[in-house]
């Protein structure tokens, strides 16, 4: 009753749809170059690892992820440590321009990157923080606070009042009530939300590009030299590209089993 | 349940209000500010008051020509890959499998094109396209379409469209397959009773419970490929020619190519008001669908989804909401 007649050849075909251009980009990381450019081979006639090794070995390489990962892992941090006591108090109490302020929050989750590229050039060059992770993950605040509002708030809202009641009768502190009580309730919703600012932080290139030059340039933007006088490096771009589906593969795994009910922000 | 008043929760938003203030409301006056300017560099800056807004909008200037072409490209771009993103997802939602380990393994692969970094999606999709050594290219050229996303503007959209179906399908689906998820069993069982054909438990029953998270996703992906720059970029470059040159694009074109500071500041400000306005709209029909269901559920607790009036869940089967 549930689904709908030849589910399993319909669930098939996207699922080949969506693995296809991965499986030919995990193809081309293992070809050589001659072999990508000279002839067009289903699976890699010669398997080689030279450019995951050079990936690997070269500095200017591997620190690229490192940066990523660091404005990535930083803003994650941040975004939920503000996040969850706004999600507590959107949850449970009316206040002076409450409203108004949930949607200026949410506004800024849609506002467009490119709008925000220069003034932030200016903003941070200006303070000091330009080319550090700190940048980036305070630039990418700007969406993933506003998320993470957004999903705990529904979290928070599962969790019967009645608790916090008791809990304050019990003679519960209101910091000592949150950390004892509210955040291990909810935590498959602190789990979710770091998922999606984790997502969401490591997929965005434009203000993590802009933001940086030398120190703490991101994978994304060190893949982009790859073009060179001698032309593309397509061997080498592929396995960049590979590892970068690694962490995002890695942390799926993890929350497979909130998938769902994150994607509905904790709301259906 | 009522909200108690107490404006002391401000103390608790005011870390959030800090920080997006910090990244939203600082940036955004340095826009305003050069808006209403012109600089011939040298950072010396002159008024323009609202110069740069009317032309702008006028579509016979250089600057509105291309602004507002950009706009329709970009409007044209949302509406298409809505109407495909939005009957694929149900579709994939629908068809995934009811229990057992395929579940995981099918949301895994399904979330897995959302987790990949934009530029390598567009890296992707720009290896997958080429003719010489993209597997796509080379099938479609083998089968004798005479297909380069380089040089012509058809293929060049065809391939960025294939490219936003491939990249955030899974998101409709995944949304989807949530509100699925809260559907009580008692409600098929009810329907099963009944003898209702496949498409009537569709329409009667699944899809008006899927009618929130649908709103969602319709939007979200509105919003997002509205705002798209990264994957078209990486593939085409904006090209051939402007063809495929959506605002944000044409933004950062103005901005960080030309260091047009004016213009890109009146550009941006136009772009964040459309945007701004697609938002509010989209909240207040959200916050009203949200008090609707509340009163509804209130006053007649048990029939939600009217389906028909024979529809009811069985009494002995109460209906479990919010299946973890």
């Amino acid at each position: 009753m549930h689904s709908i007649p030849g589910r399993r050849l319909i669930m098939g075909l996207f699922l080949i749809f969506l693995l296809l251009p991965i499986y030919w980009l995990v193809n081309m990381s293992f070809k050589t170059n001659s072999e990508i450019v000279s002839t067009m081979t289903l699976w890699p006639h010669n398997p080689t690892l030279q450019h995951y090794r050079r990936i690997f070995t070269d500095e200017s390489w591997y620190s690229g992820y490192i940066n990523s990962l660091e404005y990535v892992v930083l803003n994650t941090i941040i975004s939920i440590a503000v996040a969850l006591p706004a999600a507590y108090a959107f949850s449970r109490y009316r206040f002076l321009g409450d409203k108004h302020l949930f949607f200026w929050l949410l506004s800024n989750r849609m506002a467009p990157a490119a709008v925000y590229a220069l003034p932030f050039f200016n903003l941070y060059s200006a303070i000091g923080l330009f080319d550090t992770p700190w940048a980036v993950a305070l630039a990418h605040c700007i969406f993933n606070v506003p998320l993470a509002v957004w999903i705990l708030e529904g979290f928070v809202s599962g969790v019967p009042r009645e608790i916090d009641e008791t809990a304050f009768l019990d003679g519960y502190s209101f910091p000592r009530f949150f950390i004892k009580i509210l955040v291990p309730l909810i935590a498959s919703g602190i789990g979710v939300s770091a998922f999606f600012c984790f997502m969401f932080s490591w997929v965005e290139l434009l203000l993590a590009r802009t933001l940086t030059s030398v120190h703490a340039k991101p994978i994304a933007a060190i893949m982009t030299r790859t073009v060179s006088a001698a032309g593309m490096d397509w061997g080498l771009l592929a396995a960049a590209g590979v590892l970068t589906i690694i962490p995002g593969a890695l942390v799926i795994w993890f929350v497979r089993n909130y998938i769902a009910r994150g994607f509905a922000l904790g709301r259906v | 349940m009522d909200k108690t008043v107490n404006q002391k929760a401000w103390f608790l938003v005011l870390p959030v209000f800090l920080v997006v203030a910090f990244s939203a409301v600082l940036p955004l006056m340095t826009v305003v500010n050069y808006s209403m300017q012109d600089t011939f560099g040298n950072n010396q800056f002159f008024w323009n008051g609202v110069g740069w807004f009317k032309e702008l909008l006028d579509p016979s200037t250089d600057l509105g020509g291309r602004f507002l072409a950009s706009l329709g490209r970009n409007l044209l771009f949302s509406l298409v890959i809505l109407a495909i993103e939005v009957p694929l997802g149900i579709v994939v939602a629908l068809s995934m499998p009811r229990e057992g380990w395929t579940v995981a393994a099918c949301l895994v692969i399904l979330a897995l094109p959302l987790l990949i970094p934009w530029n390598v999606v567009g890296t992707i999709w720009q290896i997958f396209g080429r003719p010489d050594i993209g597997l796509l290219g080379y099938v479609l050229n083998a089968m004798g379409f005479d297909y380069n996303y380089v040089s012509n503007d058809v293929d060049a959209w065809f391939t960025v469209i294939v490219m936003d179906v491939w990249h955030w399908t899974s998101l409709v689906a995944l949304l989807c397959y949530a509100g699925l998820k809260s559907i009580p069993e008692a409600y098929y069982q009810a329907a099963q009773i009944d003898g209702a054909s496949r498409w009537a438990v569709f329409k009667a029953i699944q899809l008006p419970k899927m009618n929130r998270v649908l709103l969602i996703a319709v939007l979200l992906r509105f919003m997002d490929s509205f705002m798209i720059y990264t994957e078209p970029f990486v593939v085409t470059g904006g090209g051939p020619g402007n063809s495929t040159t959506f605002v944000s694009i044409e933004l950062v074109k103005i901005a960080l190519g030309q260091f047009d500071l004016g213009k890109a500041a009146a550009l941006s400000l136009v772009y964040n008001l459309i945007i701004l306005i697609v938002c509010w709209i989209f909240y207040t029909v959200m916050t009203n669908a949200g008090v609707e269901r509340k009163v509804q559920a209130e006053s007649e607790p048990a029939a939600e989804p009217k389906p028909a009036a024979a529809l009811k869940p069985v009494p002995a089967l109460e209906p479990r909401e919010g299946v973890a």
